[in-house]
Order: C-alpha cells, then structure tokens, then sequence
C-alpha cells in the first residue's frame, strides 16, 4: 500500500514537473503549442536514443511515458528494438510500429468524432 | 521617429492593459493538472496489470496512451477539454493529451472547410510537425543504431 502510495507520489512529481518546465518556457519565451510539443518530442527522442529514457519510466511510470517526451522515447527505442531484432527494415519501421496505436487512435478517431460534432461558434 | 514613439507606448499600454497571470499560479495549475493527467494513466496501468498480470510493460504504456488519447478526443468534442485547458495550461499540452486534442480541435474547426481540404488536411496543422519530426528522428536513430550495429560497435 505504502509502496504504490509511493509510486503516484513520483508519478506526480515527475510528470507534474515535465510540464511545469514547458509552463516556465511558454511564459518566458511565448512560444507556440506546437513548437513546445516539437521541442519535448525531440529532447524525449534524444534522450531515448541513448537509452537513459527508459531508466526514467522505470523509475516514474506513467509519469514519464505519458508526457509527449515518452512519445518521442518510444519513437527512438522502437527504431533501436527494430534494428536489433529484424536489421535495416526494423530499423526502418520499429519507430512507428511502436507508437502505431496511439497515432491511430488520435488521427482515426478525431476524423470520426469531427464528422459527427461540429464546432460551436463562441460568444464573448 | 514620432510613429515609431507611439508604437513604443502603445506596446507600453497593451503590457499594462494585459491581464497579467501570476506567475506561481500558473505554474502551480500546470503542474496540478500534468501530474494529475499522469496519475489518471498509472491508475489505469495499475487497472491493466491487475486483470493481465503477465502483459509486456511497453504495452502496459501503450495501452494507458490509448485511453487517455480516446478520453481527451471525447472530451474535445463535449467542449469539456476546453475548459481544462484553460485552467491547466501546459499541464495539458504536454502530455499525450495535448497532441490528441491538436488533432481533433483542429478537424473538428475546419471540418466546414470541406471534408478533404479542410477536415482531412487541417487536422494535422499542430500534429503534422510533431509526427514529421518524430518520425524523422526515429529513422535516424534507427539507421545509425543499425550502422553502428554493424560496425560491431554496440
């Protein structure tokens, strides 16, 4: 009990202190959501790369596979698992089999949902 | 030089006239709202592991982004994500949420521009960047993990 209490504290802190750092770059720099998207993506690529991303996750859980720098790991150590297990065609395709369920699921399902909702013009 | 006077005290104007959110607040809410997001996806993992004791930790994670993408694309399409957005700031762009609600905010806007040009290619305004670069990265990561492999160096 005490142990999973535990888990969500370093869930919380991990992942509440991803994005608190991309608040202080998009208050000091004004920069757009998607360049701070790229941004994290890259960093979390970068440090999937080399490998020590995973030791992160282990460490935080959900709180380090769930922020958009978990994305870019998983691009990374997808493209690494690939090359090791079915040479230059793994390498080619591991980056996106590893992360294929999440991009179908957000490109998929908001083309189905944007067919039946449409978009409420605002008051002020 | 007077034109170019007033500009500075008309930016002048706008900085005082601008709400100004605190700073701690801001933060504060971001990271609430982040961990808060992130907490959500390991109770759902805990969920997962406890009915499939044996499921691959990787999928464990692909699956908790899985829900968490089709939850924020529900809601984006109630207006509810909206409001936490507002709120949370970048404690909801930077988590998986933000990417999915780019994708479906954006095709549900300019679905009226047409079902081809408009829904089918705005969609990916925020996420087409974050997908190109993404998987550029992943092939050269990939390429060089692979020449290095042959080199016999890793």
């Amino acid at each position: 009990m005490v142990e999973s209490l535990l888990m969500y504290l370093k869930v919380l802190l991990v992942g509440g202190a991803i994005c608190m750092i991309g608040e202080i770059i998009i208050i000091t720099t004004k920069i757009t959501s998607a360049r701070i998207l790229v941004l994290f993506l890259m960093i979390g690529a970068v440090l999937g790369g080399f490998g020590a991303y995973s030791y992160i996750a282990e460490w935080a859980g959900a709180g380090a596979t769930l922020p958009i720098t978990g994305f870019g790991s998983a691009l990374a150590a997808g493209a690494i698992t690939g090359a090791k297990t079915n040479g230059l065609f793994g390498a080619l395709s591991g980056g996106l089999i590893a992360t294929s369920a999440g991009i179908a699921v957000s490109i998929g399902l908001s083309y189905l949902v944007a067919l039946f909702v449409s978009s409420k013009t605002k008051k002020n | 030089m007077n034109n170019e006077k007033r500009n500075q005290n008309y930016l002048k104007y706008v900085e005082q006239k601008s709400p100004k959110a605190s700073w701690f607040k801001s933060l504060f809410h971001a990271f609430l709202i982040g961990g808060a997001i992130c907490c959500f996806g390991q109770m759902c993992g805990d969920i997962i592991k406890s009915y499939f004791p044996l499921m691959d930790i990787l999928l464990i994670g692909t699956w908790i982004n899985v829900i968490v993408i089709t939850l924020t694309i529900l809601l984006t399409a109630f207006g509810v994500f909206d409001k936490i957005a507002r709120f949370g700031g970048a404690g909801t762009i930077i988590p998986i949420s933000g990417f999915a609600n780019s994708i479906s905010s954006c095709a549900i806007e300019f679905k009226k521009e047409g079902l081809v040009f408009g829904l089918g290619a705005k969609m990916f305004y925020i996420a087409g960047p974050v997908i190109a670069n993404g998987v550029a990265y992943s092939l050269i990561v990939g390429i060089v993990y692979y020449i290095l492999q042959i080199l016999a160096v890793v």
